[in-house]
């Protein structure tokens, strides 16, 4: 298998996903096929290719930087999960819980 | 024939004449959706009476005379596209309860219209995809046999306008996800142009591969839907600041001296179904005493495009979802910690494809590996476009099959993510080079599943792809 349980863990831990031991187990033999598949681009001759990130050729497209009308504040509030005196509610950045 | 039947320019007829009130039509409409979804299970939030009143909106607008061509008619929207004020879960727990405060561009422009909204369709879990079985919110059927499946990841909007629970559909396209349910489903299924239209208010993906555009009953339809959603958009700054073409101009010019292209490399494909090869042989033939000259080409590439496509989609995907926390919207889940917050929101959140896809995103792109696989990736995507800017330059246009085999069963390739990756190895590579894509409803198999053509244009150049595939099309 190319990617181990402890990889999986570590990933898993990067994307901020908890899982359990028989998803880490899945994951790991799943991503582990599809990694293995994508040992086919090794044949490809990529000298001297350059990479593709977009296919518009636009480039630097700019706008005016100016304020719009956006009277959905009371719409964008309604969607917050915990609301506090007209602000949301989150638990703190640097409060780390200390494991036991 | 039932109003629901109907296609756009039908209905339009119908509208303006007097024949039937939007109303009316919406309600038909609504009626199948009852009598229907239990099976389907393609909608995952019907609007009732929203629709209602917006039929009678637009039924105001049709009598004073200020109808627009998408007035009054009812469609469905691909629940991973915002709409303001109707649910909008992109088939994932973790939105559940959220209401968009927006409508995306391309939905905004039919709505301003009087467009009817009738709700919105289940699909692969922000279009994570080809079967529709990724959906936190259970699979879509195929309304030609409930066993299959309707193809994903825009199986519900493929499924409600096949079966006639709505007019049309305006879905999602990242790398075969409106063509592939549509040729399952024997509905048109049409892939724009890269930058043709705005994805302002589209659950983003891939965000250098998503499109938008319709699933219809015909082609024309398809082209009309187009020429109304199509254009430059503030919002969106990869769209083109060309002017749109009227693609129903030149729908009807005949086809004599368009040149067509066969890429042998579509057809030596190991696991090609062969009813569905001799169906598009059957087409091409079609296309042949329609005067065009066919030809076989080659796209050398084309193998590499699922590799390609799978790297690339989970990369982009991995960094699009990091939206999705729990923190600002959507369902959040109680932790001990911000951290126990994330982890828990996205764990009960996300099916598990989502998180296989972040987990390989977020992998591909990590110290030591992203010259590996990202970058390696959008190299041979240079290679794979290429393939099509040489191609182009001898043929107007391309013709394959959809999908290389008909809608399989539900369960049948659930438990194998890369034998689900490898449904998309037909529609992938025009995705990865940007250029637009039609499918066409070209018959059904001996077992009476629809099988859909695909015609594949080069860069902007929509038009021609409408005219040859409204003398393709065989609806029913």
């Amino acid at each position: 298998m190319s990617l181990s349980i402890e990889e999986v863990k570590k990933i898993a831990q990067l994307s901020r996903i908890k899982l359990t031991s028989e998803e880490e187990q899945r994951h790991a033999v799943t991503i582990s096929a599809v990694l293995d598949y994508m040992k086919i681009l090794n044949e490809v001759d990529i000298n001297g290719v350059d990479p593709t990130f977009q296919v518009t050729g636009l480039e630097d497209v700019i706008r005016v930087d100016e304020s719009r009308d956006c009277n959905i504040i009371k719409e964008l509030m309604a969607q917050m999960p915990e609301i506090e005196s007209n602000e949301l509610v989150v638990p703190g950045v640097f409060a780390e819980v200390i494991e036991e | 024939m039932q109003l629901n039947e109907l296609t756009i320019k039908e209905a339009q007829e119908g509208l303006r004449s007097k024949k039937f009130t939007s109303v009316e039509l919406t309600k038909v409409c609504l009626d199948r959706i009852k009598a229907r979804n239990k099976d389907v299970n393609a909608f995952i939030t019907v609007c009732e009476e929203s629709a209602l009143e917006e039929a009678r909106v637009a039924d105001g607008l049709l009598s004073s005379g200020q109808d627009s061509p998408l007035t009054g008619i009812p469609f469905s929207v691909k629940d991973a596209i915002c709409t303001a004020g109707v649910r909008s879960t992109g088939s994932a727990k973790i939105l559940d309860n959220y209401t968009p405060p927006y409508d995306a561009t391309v939905i905004g422009k039919i709505r301003k219209q009087g467009g009817v909204l009738v709700g919105k369709n289940n699909c692969d879990a922000f279009g994570h995809g080809a079967s529709n079985e990724n959906s936190m919110y259970g699979p879509v059927s195929n309304p030609h046999d409930l066993s299959k499946v309707a193809g994903g990841s825009s199986g519900g909007s493929a499924a409600a306008v096949a079966d006639n629970m709505c007019i049309y559909s305006i879905a999602e396209d990242t790398g075969g996800s409106i063509r592939q349910p549509a040729s399952f489903c024997g509905a048109s299924g049409f892939r724009p142009s890269y930058g043709r239209n705005s994805r302002f208010g589209i659950m983003p993906m891939a965000s250098s591969l998503d499109t938008v555009g319709p699933i219809t009953k015909t082609t024309y339809d398809a082209a009309l839907v187009m020429s109304q959603i199509a254009g430059q958009d503030i919002l969106d700054g990869t769209t083109l600041h060309d002017s749109v073409p009227n693609y129903l101009e030149k729908i009807n010019e005949d086809l004599s001296g368009l040149r067509v292209g066969i890429p042998k490399e579509y057809f030596e494909l190991e696991g090609l179904d062969s009813e569905v090869k001799e169906i598009t042989a059957k087409q091409i033939d079609k296309l042949k005493e329609l005067g065009c000259k066919v030809e076989e080409v080659s796209l050398p590439h084309t193998k590499y495009a699922i590799a390609v496509y799978y790297i690339l989609v989970p990369c982009e995907d991995s960094s699009n979802l990091g939206r999705l926390d729990g923190i600002r919207y959507g369902v959040r889940q109680k932790g001990k910690d911000l951290y126990d917050l994330y982890a828990g929101s996205r764990a009960t959140g996300f099916p598990e494809e989502v998180k296989r896809r972040i987990l390989i995103g977020t992998y591909a792109l990590s110290a030591g590996y992203y010259d590996a696989y990202y970058k390696k990736a959008q190299t041979v995507r240079t290679l794979i476009k290429r393939d099509f800017d040489e191609v182009f330059k001898k043929v107007d246009l391309l013709i394959t099959p959809t999908s290389p085999f008909p809608a399989f069963g539900v369960g049948e390739k659930k438990d194998d993510p890369l034998a689900l990756y490898m449904a998309d190895v037909m529609v992938s590579p025009a995705a990865i080079a940007g250029v637009p894509a039609l499918s066409v409803p070209s018959g059904k198999n001996s077992a009476g599943l629809p099988v859909g053509v695909q015609i594949i244009g080069s860069r902007y150049g929509e038009e021609k792809i409408f005219r040859v595939g409204s003398k393709l099309e065989i609806i029913n």
